[in-house]
């Protein structure tokens, strides 16, 4: 899956994000929310990394935070051989153009008081030297890559529906020709129909612009129609990397063997011969994560070690990352093989 | 919104003559007596006839369709009359003050450009200060100019300018003898130490009044400015790489005047109403004391025409601001 000569664009290195709490009478700090504590993974030119977990797992906030929309609280990112974790964001600014995001709700990342013209156009006023002719005609070729009419290019953003308006954030994202993309749940406020159009759309344009993603999402049956490689984020951390195959064939990792036991089958014959795995209760507070694994509170093949040492991200196979104690004694995610 | 605002206009019509109904009607009721102020060596006999020169012997269904004829008829002929040279008014009956004898739109207009001048400029640098307070304070949040600026506010709206203005009075004049405690209406402006002089006296006025804009505008901004930056759109022009001054002031600050707008334009009647306590306490004779005087005075010509002046601005700001709300708000439209 992997040959050599495909080289990683972004490389995010033990990737920590905390939010800190303060409280008390002095508001002092009195802990941290960890959201993404300690993600080390590769982008690979051209590819589509999908990042699944369920909601709270971190997932929005590690794509904000590669892109270092957060000022990140540890770790290193590198974007195309540049380092940017501990760049000011008046560094970063002339770097921005190379790596843009599509966000999750499309009503409210547009400006209401920006008609789509402008919002398309604005990142040209900044960051080229076109001329005025040149950016209007930049501002219509990007509508017609997206599928808007240029027509509606004096709208304002609350006359177009739910699709169109991430057609909109799609072409703002696009028009300074970037190499990497954060769609983060791009598709999460769309329903059914539209969102299989936006995908399409998302992979006609990698195509089209060699456009390198990473694709945020809890819906694993789009990640797996989209992505060439998938994370699985629990808690602040992924807990697995492999390429699409492997991993929805053959998960290593108790979590994701949960996750996709979730996915819904389609055929009735096959969904009650399913083996479902229901994890008991909730994600436990990233402000105060169990020692040891995080997910040892709820890990169906959970031993004792899980509580108390942290298991090592590695590669356990050629191109798959997995992190956890019980694949390691056993090589398998299966919750009773430990037991036997 | 052509179509509106000539609705809007239309609409108001009624609620004017609404208002000024009740008005006359709280003035009807009230106790008091236009003769209480006359010498008591005046027989009672006589005062009645003084009364009825007055129009007081008619009831109040003939008096207010005479008011509102004198005021909607008879004076804007007397204006035009004026203005133009021409002779509509033919010498109609003019609404007279009962205190003065004279016409109260002479009075008013004698009065008015001292409350513009004083109340309007504290207005203007009430608001002047106000909106980079406001900015700043909620781009810093909770920082120590954050800090500073609510503390102000707090003593803008909790300290009465009853007490405040008496207080600069007191340092300024007595102590230190910087600023004359008395608005000096009767000084020309002409040359530079005239001017100076003006300034001089407008400075403790102006500066108790803006106070209390200042408080009132600034949290508006304030509150405005922080709802807008949590926004979802403020972050995509930060990930666009716009500059910060841009993604603040192109972006969250056009946004977030809206409703500061809106507070603004509404304010704007009360500068004409004057500030009654803060034209007493430095003796500006603008229309918030010429108000009070009537008031005690039971004069009731001139308290019902300068009330129903400031209803007629209050409508009209309203729809002012609602118009300002369509032009600045594209998701909002009115036809």
């Amino acid at each position: 899956m992997l040959d050599d000569t495909a080289k990683p664009l972004v490389q995010v290195r033990d990737l920590q994000m905390h939010f800190p709490i303060y409280s008390g009478l002095l508001r002092r700090q009195t802990g941290a929310v960890k959201a993404v504590d300690g993600v080390t993974f590769d982008v690979i030119e051209g590819e589509t990394l999908g990042l699944v977990g369920e909601s709270g797992c971190g997932k929005s906030t590690c794509g904000r935070a590669i892109l270092r929309l957060y000022d990140i609280t540890g770790g290193t990112i590198s974007i195309n051989g540049t380092e940017i974790g501990a760049m000011s964001q008046g560094d970063l600014r002339p770097l921005r153009p190379a790596m843009q995001m599509v966000f999750q709700d499309p009503q409210a990342s547009l400006n209401p008081r920006m008609t789509v013209e402008a919002i398309i156009r604005e990142p040209l006023d900044e960051h080229t030297k076109l001329s005025t002719d040149e950016k209007e005609a930049k501002v219509g070729e990007l509508m017609d890559a997206v599928g808007l009419n240029r027509r509606f290019a004096k709208r304002y953003p609350h006359a177009f529906s739910g699709g169109q308006r991430q057609r909109i954030g799609i072409a703002r994202a696009l028009a300074l020709n970037p190499k990497f993309i954060v769609c983060d749940e791009p598709i999460a406020a769309l329903d059914v129909s539209i969102q299989a159009q936006v995908v399409n759309l998302l992979e006609d344009l990698q195509e089209k612009f060699g456009l390198t993603y990473l694709f945020i999402s809890h819906d694993l049956s789009m990640v797996r129609h989209i992505a060439t490689r998938v994370a699985v984020m629990y808690l602040g951390k992924v807990v697995e990397l492999a390429p699409r195959e492997a991993l929805y064939a053959d998960p290593l990792h108790p979590y994701t063997k949960a996750l996709l036991s979730a996915v819904p089958e389609p055929d009735p014959s096959l969904a009650q011969t399913r083996e479902r795995i229901i994890l008991q209760g909730d994600v436990p507070s990233p402000a105060n994560p169990p020692t040891g694994c995080n997910f040892c509170t709820r890990c169906p093949a959970v031993m004792d070690v899980c509580s108390k040492i942290e298991p090592t991200y590695q590669e356990v196979q050629p191109g798959r990352f997995v992190a956890c104690h019980h694949y390691e004694t056993t090589g398998t995610a299966d919750a009773t093989a430990g037991q036997a | 919104m052509l179509t509106y605002t000539f609705r809007r206009l239309l609409i108001s019509i009624p609620t004017l003559l609404f208002i000024a109904f009740v008005i006359f009607m709280l003035l009807e009721l009230a106790p008091g007596d236009p003769m209480a102020n006359m010498p008591l060596t005046i027989p009672p006999e006589v005062k009645e006839k003084m009364r009825l020169a007055l129009g007081l012997g008619e009831p109040w269904f003939i008096r207010f369709p005479l008011w509102l004829k004198q005021f909607f008829i008879v004076e804007p002929q007397y204006w035009i009359d004026s203005a133009f040279g021409t002779n509509f008014a033919e010498g109609a009956q003019r609404i007279i003050s009962f205190q003065s004898r004279s016409p109260v739109f002479d009075t008013i207009a004698q009065r008015l450009p001292q409350t513009l001048w004083v109340v309007g400029m504290s207005y203007v640098v009430g608001v002047i200060i106000a909106l980079p307070i406001g900015i700043i304070s909620a781009y810093r949040q909770y920082s120590v100019f954050d800090q500073a600026g609510t503390f102000i506010s707090m003593i803008g709206f909790s300290v009465p300018p009853f007490f405040s203005g008496v207080l600069l009075i007191v340092i300024f004049s007595v102590q230190l003898g910087w600023l004359p405690s008395i608005y000096d209406t009767t000084l020309v402006v002409n040359d530079w130490a005239s001017f100076k002089l003006q300034l001089m006296q407008m400075v403790m006025p102006v500066m108790v009044l803006a106070l209390q804009t200042t408080a009132q505008v600034s949290r508006y901004m304030r509150a405005s400015m922080l709802d807008n930056l949590g926004q979802d759109y403020v972050r995509t022009a930060r990930a666009k790489g716009m500059k910060e001054s841009v993604v603040v002031m192109r972006h969250v600050l056009r946004n977030s005047m809206i409703p500061v707008i809106t507070v603004i334009a509404l304010g704007i009647p009360s500068i004409f109403g004057g500030a009654i306590i803060t034209e007493q306490i430095f003796k500006v004779n603008g229309l918030g004391q010429l108000l009070i005087i009537a008031l005690q005075g039971s004069d009731i010509p001139m308290v019902m025409t300068l009330t129903f002046l400031f209803a007629i601005l209050i409508v009209m700001f309203n729809l002012i601001a609602d118009v300002l709300y369509g032009v600045f708000d594209p998701r909002i439209r009115y036809d």
